[in-house]
């Protein structure tokens, strides 16, 4: 049985990396970030974990260690943040389009300048497109379970392509909460041994990441489009799985007390757990408020999140980033994707918490009252609005 | 990658290649505008077009003369360039 302990998110996150069996880590301390490979690292060195730690010089090396790594057919674990994202950018690429299962715990930090090691989404949206899964937990517990079920499903030979899962620096990182830490039992149950489709071996040579000229680049890219959209029926077998072996229930897009709500939240990352408790506060009073999150960033759930929101009169969309020039990250994809819909919400922008700020009870509660507000005038006009600034 | 036609739907994921050697059935003496054509009055059999070739695809002959597999060469001249005797010269494709 699972033992509920209370311990620093990072090192929680660490504990799940141990579990998991992981063989190889490769990676290059930045704050906030730093406590999950130091915590690696030292679990290593006392002989807790059988894996290689590879302290390399930077974030690129780290990346391209992992890449190495993952090629060999050993199940390989990197963690960074912010900036360090930003470096390993290049091969972060190379690691999706070469279908290797590598998991990166990414502790989301604002990129300078100015400098700040204090948390947004800023570095994740800058690679969105980057080709990896990528999903967003907010909190220890789902820190822990999302590492899991990251191996499980990346590594599946259906789908075996990279994961990184997103935890709010500092926010998450940084704070001790209570955990479920699983059995090894248990995780050896649900995390089969990692069986690479292709693995670099001088007894049966490959070459992976081969030359790719014109007449063949195109067909490489559309299988890999096309691989990533249909990894999705192994992620929600793995949702199942995990459901029956550790209880917890994970889906691409979760709600709070949406049914029937006439405003939504949409929330991606930990700030969904305030904007829970706003709803708990309005539904209390009686209005008809509900939130929803987003689990699943990429493959991005056009469909999935469709069914979310139908019926609703406002959903307004919070981004942690800004995508300088045009709309936010976030709500410029839910835009998107509701767009087919015959009738949709009147989708309302808040951009908000860039490089720590905190946004609180209140602020919640005004994007609420100002998202009906515009409704009622017919829609927002603006862009987005800024929570909070002065 | 997977025998049959070569389409998105039959790569092994990652773009895997996994019989080595087929590098060789890339054609790149396609990207050629001139080709290296010998006067083997002024041949002297020294071997540097061999050696200097960087494809390499310069080839000795039965006789010891030298020849290009014109399927591979890319027309760099370098074989030319390097040639003491002067007994390579490039030539326009078209020319020929």
């Amino acid at each position: 049985m699972s033992h509920r302990t209370g311990l620093e998110v990072s090192h929680a996150a660490a504990e799940a990396v141990k579990l998991a069996h992981v063989e190889v880590v490769a990676a290059y301390p930045i704050t906030p970030n730093t406590h999950v490979p130091e915590r690696i690292a030292e679990m290593v060195a006392n002989g807790e974990l059988d894996a290689e730690f590879i302290p390399v010089e930077s974030e690129h090396s780290a990346m391209s260690a992992c890449v190495g790594s993952s090629a060999t057919g050993a199940r390989t674990f990197t963690a960074t943040s912010g900036q360090g994202l930003e470096l390993m950018h290049e091969v972060m690429t190379v690691a999706s389009s070469m279908r290797l299962p590598i998991v990166l715990s990414l502790a989301n930090r604002a990129l300078s300048s100015p400098l700040s090691v204090w948390g947004d989404h800023s570095d994740v949206m800058a690679i969105r497109d980057c080709g990896w899964i990528q999903v967003f937990a907010e909190n220890g517990q789902q820190t822990f379970d999302l590492l899991l079920w990251a191996f499980r499903v990346g590594e599946d030979p259906r789908v075996s392509f990279p994961v990184i899962v997103n935890f709010d620096g500092f926010h998450v990182t940084h704070v001790i909460e209570p955990v479920f830490i699983a059995d090894q039992e248990e995780v050896d149950r649900y995390l089969p041994p990692f069986k690479p489709n292709a693995v670099l071996d001088p007894r049966r040579p490959v070459t992976m990441g081969a030359y790719g000229p014109p007449f063949i680049y195109s067909e490489t890219k559309k299988a890999q489009d096309f691989a990533l959209h249909k990894s999705k029926e192994v992620m929600l077998q793995g949702f199942a799985e995990f459901e029956k072996i550790f209880g917890r229930k994970y889906n691409f897009v979760e709600t709070y007390k949406a049914e029937g709500a006439k405003t939504l939240l949409l929330v991606i990352g930990s700030f969904a757990e305030t904007a829970m408790d706003l709803v708990d506060k309005l539904r209390e009073k009686g209005e008809a408020v509900g939130l929803v999150r987003l689990r699943l960033w990429r493959p991005f759930p056009e469909e999935e999140l469709r069914q979310a929101v139908r019926g609703a009169e406002t959903l307004i969309v919070l981004d942690r980033a800004m995508s300088f020039g045009t709309l936010a990250p976030v709500v410029s994809e839910v835009r998107a994707a509701l767009y087919p819909e015959e009738k949709r919400p009147q989708i309302v922008s808040f951009v908000g918490g860039l490089g720590g700020r905190d946004i609180r009870l209140e602020e919640f509660e005004y994007m609420v009252k100002r998202g009906s507000e515009l409704t009622q005038k017919g829609g927002q006009k603006e862009l987005y609005e800024t929570i909070g600034i002065r | 990658m997977a025998d049959g036609p070569l389409t998105w739907k039959n790569f092994i994921g990652g773009f895997v290649v996994d019989k080595p050697g087929n590098a060789a059935e890339y054609q790149t003496g396609g990207w050629r505008s001139q080709k290296p054509v010998w006067d083997n009055t002024k041949c002297i059999k020294c071997g540097v077009c061999y050696i200097y070739c960087p494809e390499p695809c310069v080839r000795q002959t039965a006789e010891g003369y030298f020849e290009s597999d014109l399927f591979y060469c890319k027309g760099c001249g370098i074989c030319a360039r390097e040639c003491w005797t002067g007994a390579i010269k490039m030539v326009q494709e078209e020319e020929v």
